[in-house]
């Protein structure tokens, strides 16, 4: 546990080293204000509660949550750091949760910066904070998720920038694979249990599910599975690519 | 002790070392010299457990690196080729980080930290990011991370490289001045380096170990062990011939103005045999020693001779 907070604290320091954490996090409040309040239409709807705001938000992490993920493991290789930190007496998966962790209390961080939001819906009305307690646990549950995979993809290549449009495309249609569209395009020839698989992988139904106040269980060990894996996957890419 | 035995590794259809074994032991100082791509990296991050060997196996003080990495990682300092480092961090921050990592914390920790710091003189920069440090200042961080726990075995890749010639004898001075029984490791293509700090030289050469011993005896497979070099004003005419027929000459060059290099067969003493000739001749000799050998000759012979090897 030791080693996991040793490079989760270097981590999360050198986030703040750079001017890159506040970037991200002026423009993840900044779009998810305008999300929430403008093209969210939280006045007109007139009704006390953040839907409007965690509709948005898969959007937005699949944008934003590849820019924090793609240095992970891209940059350490790239420097040649990997050789530094792979050579301490840590195993692999420690040095993966730690920096896997460091990234999700960073992009958590984010996410509690968003409390005006929740300030603003209370003042004007009573909503059921219970049910956006669950949406912000619900979001930062996906928002781990796609890390992971973030994490995993960085970690099979040098390039920052290729690792950010991996992320992004694999995130993009976790998310979209429970849309009506994608739906649609399965349901007219593959048996039901397919059709059932890619609804039941996408990121949004789950966390629809969760955003809605509806705590089932599932929906969060959907989140952890994904996590565990692609932190697993990410551990064996890494020692599979490091010497590349 | 590290013992390595059956080493190989290959790289899809390349195989950067094939197949070496051997053993260091505490107090020795090996230095491993080749020709670029000759596979000394690739050999020292298998010793540290950084590379899986394709097959063969690294023994650390008892511990198996394939079974027990983090237990054989625990006795070992290293600084990998290129030293590289974090640039976002400063040097006090990263030297934490290198020590937490192995475990060091608090009065300790800030005890080593200060120790090192002194001993490769960074406390100037300790405060400033690694990114704005000059390489000579990057390269010592590298030296002082490897050494912040205070390891049994230090395996060094290219420890001077990008060192002024000050900084190249203070880093010599650092590894000469290591407690006797530490194993260290240190890999180089500056020749002088080897018998400079070195008690064991190992030559490698296409992934393979081309010589094995101590820097004398690499030096005296030179053509130019024992070989005699002299300069005499107004080079007589008859000096040179007269050299030739002496019975353990084996060839007599000349080199710059007025100076001629003697060689012996098989690395015989022809010194004294010389001396009667200059004697007799009557020389006014201005120069006259005997050379040990010439370690980038003997570098050259054994390196170019496997066909491959590039040049240094």
């Amino acid at each position: 546990m030791n080693a996991v907070n040793v490079i989760l604290k270097r981590e999360l320091a050198s986030y703040f080293a750079t001017p890159v954490a506040y970037i991200f996090i002026i423009i993840f409040l900044m779009l998810s204000g305008v999300f929430t309040f403008y093209l969210g239409q939280f006045f007109e709807r007139g009704q006390a509660d953040l839907t409007s705001f965690f509709n948005f938000i898969p959007w937005l992490y699949i944008v934003l949550v590849p820019a924090v993920s793609m240095r992970l493991w891209s940059e350490e290789r790239r420097s040649g750091t990997i050789e530094l930190i792979m050579t301490l007496p840590l195993s692999t998966f420690q040095v993966v949760i730690g920096k896997f962790l460091a990234a999700w209390l960073f992009i958590g961080l984010a996410l509690i910066l968003t409390f005006p939001q929740w300030l603003t819906v209370n003042y004007l009305g009573d909503p059921d904070n219970g049910v956006i307690l669950a949406g912000y646990i619900g979001a930062w549950f996906m928002s781990g998720g796609f890390l992971a995979i973030g994490s995993c993809l960085s970690a099979a290549t040098k390039n920052q920038i290729v690792a950010f449009i991996l992320t992004l495309v694999v995130c993009f249609v976790l998310v979209v694979s429970g849309f009506p569209i994608v739906q649609d395009v399965f349901s007219s020839w593959a048996p039901l249990w397919l059709v059932d698989a890619v609804s039941n992988v996408s990121f949004l139904s789950h966390f629809n599910a969760i955003s809605r106040g509806v705590i089932d269980l599932r929906d969060f060990v959907y989140f952890a599975v994904m996590i565990v894996a692609f932190l697993y996957a990410t551990a064996l890419v890494v020692d599979m690519k490091k010497a590349d | 002790m590290i013992s390595v035995s059956n080493l190989s590794k290959s790289f899809d259809s390349f195989s950067a070392v094939k197949d070496i074994s051997f053993n260091v032991g505490a107090g020795e100082v090996l230095g491993f010299l080749g020709p670029n791509g000759a596979g000394k990296s690739t050999t020292m991050k298998m010793l540290t457990g950084f590379l899986a060997p394709s097959s063969g196996n690294v023994v650390v003080l008892g511990h198996d690196m394939s079974l027990d990495a983090i237990n054989a990682q625990k006795q070992i300092g290293y600084l990998p080729e290129g030293a590289p480092a974090y640039g976002d961090m400063t040097v006090k921050a990263s030297l934490t980080f290198i020590g937490e990592a192995r475990g060091l914390k608090g009065q300790d920790l800030a005890a080593r930290i200060d120790s090192v710091v002194s001993r490769v003189e960074l406390a100037s920069v300790l405060s400033k990011r690694i990114e704005n440090l000059s390489k000579g200042f990057r390269r010592r961080l590298g030296l002082a991370q490897a050494l912040l726990h205070d390891p049994k075995i230090l395996i060094l890749d290219e420890p001077t490289d990008g060192l002024d010639p000050n900084q190249k004898h203070q880093v010599r001075e650092l590894i000469r001045n290591l407690s006797a029984d530490k194993i260290v490791i240190v890999s180089t293509h500056i020749l002088e380096e080897v018998s400079a700090v070195c008690t064991r030289a190992m030559i490698l050469a296409n992934g393979e170990i081309l010589f094995d011993g101590t820097p004398d005896s690499l030096a005296a497979q030179s053509d130019f062990h024992n070989a005699v070099t002299l300069r005499v004003a107004n080079l007589p005419a008859g000096l040179r011939s007269a050299l030739e027929s002496l019975s353990g000459v084996k060839e007599v060059q000349e080199g710059e103005i007025d100076q001629l290099t003697v060689f012996p067969t098989a690395g015989q003493s022809i010194l004294a045999d010389i001396n009667q000739v200059l004697q007799a001749q009557g020389c006014q000799v201005e120069e006259l020693h005997v050379e040990v050998g010439r370690l980038d000759d003997v570098f050259r012979k054994l390196t170019m001779s496997t066909g491959e090897g590039e040049s240094v």
